[in-house]
């Protein structure tokens, strides 16, 4: 099939009123990365659900295979004590 | 209607027709744009319009005192008593035409509302602040088309060269002043449309240079939409789609 024609696929991440992280909210088409921020903005943020947006063309992005998923995760998970669950944080230290 | 509230009437009349017959304008895409993202900020464009209708006409209402409301100013006029601009009511055309018309349009709307923010009527500053918000972000996602589609294919540039030459004749109509606007002008409400133009054609050149188009010669103006003396044969079918349900059902809510 011939994608010739078809404006690329972007991935959209808003950050939202609430949270210091932007989300992953869905993909979109669009020609290029200007226009993907304002198709998102009107796709995703009608709402009043974000502050800020950032689009990624998705060819761009190196992804994990599934196949990968037992040598990638599964040895962390006998490793309890990597989870900082043991330790008091002062509230001085604020968000961490 | 005192006879001094008139001109305020018209001119209310005026923003708010503008906005409601674009709006619905647009709202004719929603499910057949070209593509799902530009469908869902077409149909975004036309409820900003229909809101900003809302204001307008709800204004004008109280003005007239006549115990009508914005809906019924909407719903229960006929053609004759419209006062928008012709090139908003004339159909859409391809998404190209509707793209450049939007633009045309947003290039005059964001310096008219910016001054509009001064006007001596504080409800009439307060609309407008509350609109720019919207027609700042219209304006740059329809130049930023107009540019795609004029710096495109061949194809789309063709388009958008024809899509100019459609929409011209009917944007001299926009800035006519005529005695309503001297009168609001006179009375600190709203600048002269004339003292906006240079502004509009300032936005409109630096687009159509980046679009590869190229402005039109000519200042023939099709006029009568904002004054209301002769609207175009399209308006009254777009109005009976639009008005239908309330003319069938009068009363009717939902």
């Amino acid at each position: 099939m011939s994608h010739q024609n078809e404006w690329p696929l972007w991935e959209v991440f808003i950050r939202g009123q609430h949270g210091m992280s932007h989300r992953h909210v869905g993909s979109l088409h669009a020609a290029d990365a200007e226009h993907a921020i304002r198709n998102a903005r009107d796709v995703y943020t009608r709402r009043n659900e974000g502050v800020s947006i950032w689009v990624v063309e998705a060819e761009k992005i190196t992804a994990s295979s599934p196949s990968d998923k037992g040598p990638l995760f599964d040895p962390s998970r006998d490793k309890v004590y990597r989870h900082p669950t043991f330790y008091d944080i002062p509230d001085e230290v604020g968000k961490m | 209607m005192d006879a001094a509230q008139k001109p305020l009437f018209e001119f209310l009349l005026r923003q708010g027709d503008n906005a409601l017959v674009l709006g619905h304008r647009t709202s004719e895409w929603c499910g057949v744009a070209p593509i799902l993202e530009e469908d869902i900020a077409l149909a975004n464009m036309a409820l900003d319009q229909i809101g900003q209708t809302q204001l307008w006409l709800g204004y004008a209402a109280e003005v007239e005192g006549a115990g009508r409301s914005a809906d019924d100013l909407a719903f229960l006029r006929d053609v004759y008593d419209f006062r928008n601009l012709l090139m908003l009511e004339v159909p859409n055309g391809d998404f190209g035409r509707t793209q450049m018309r939007q633009f045309l349009y947003d290039a005059f709307q964001v310096p008219w509302l910016t001054q509009l923010q001064n006007s001596t009527d504080t409800r009439v500053a307060e609309i407008a602040a509350k609109c720019l918000k919207e027609a700042l972000y219209h304006l740059d996602r329809s130049s930023h088309t107009v540019i795609a589609l004029g710096d495109g294919t061949a194809e789309s540039n063709k388009r958008m060269d024809e899509a100019l030459a459609f929409l011209w004749p009917y944007s001299g109509e926009v800035f006519v002043d005529d005695e309503t606007d001297h009168a609001m002008a006179t009375a600190g409400v709203a600048p002269l449309l004339s003292e906006i133009k240079p502004l509009w054609l300032e936005t409109v050149q630096t687009v159509l240079v980046q679009a590869c188009l190229t402005l039109p010669e000519g200042d023939y103006a099709q006029k009568g939409g904002r004054t209301g003396f002769r609207h175009t044969e399209h308006l009254g079918h777009m109005l009976a789609v639009m008005q239908t349900l309330q003319r069938s059902y009068p009363g009717a809510t939902w």
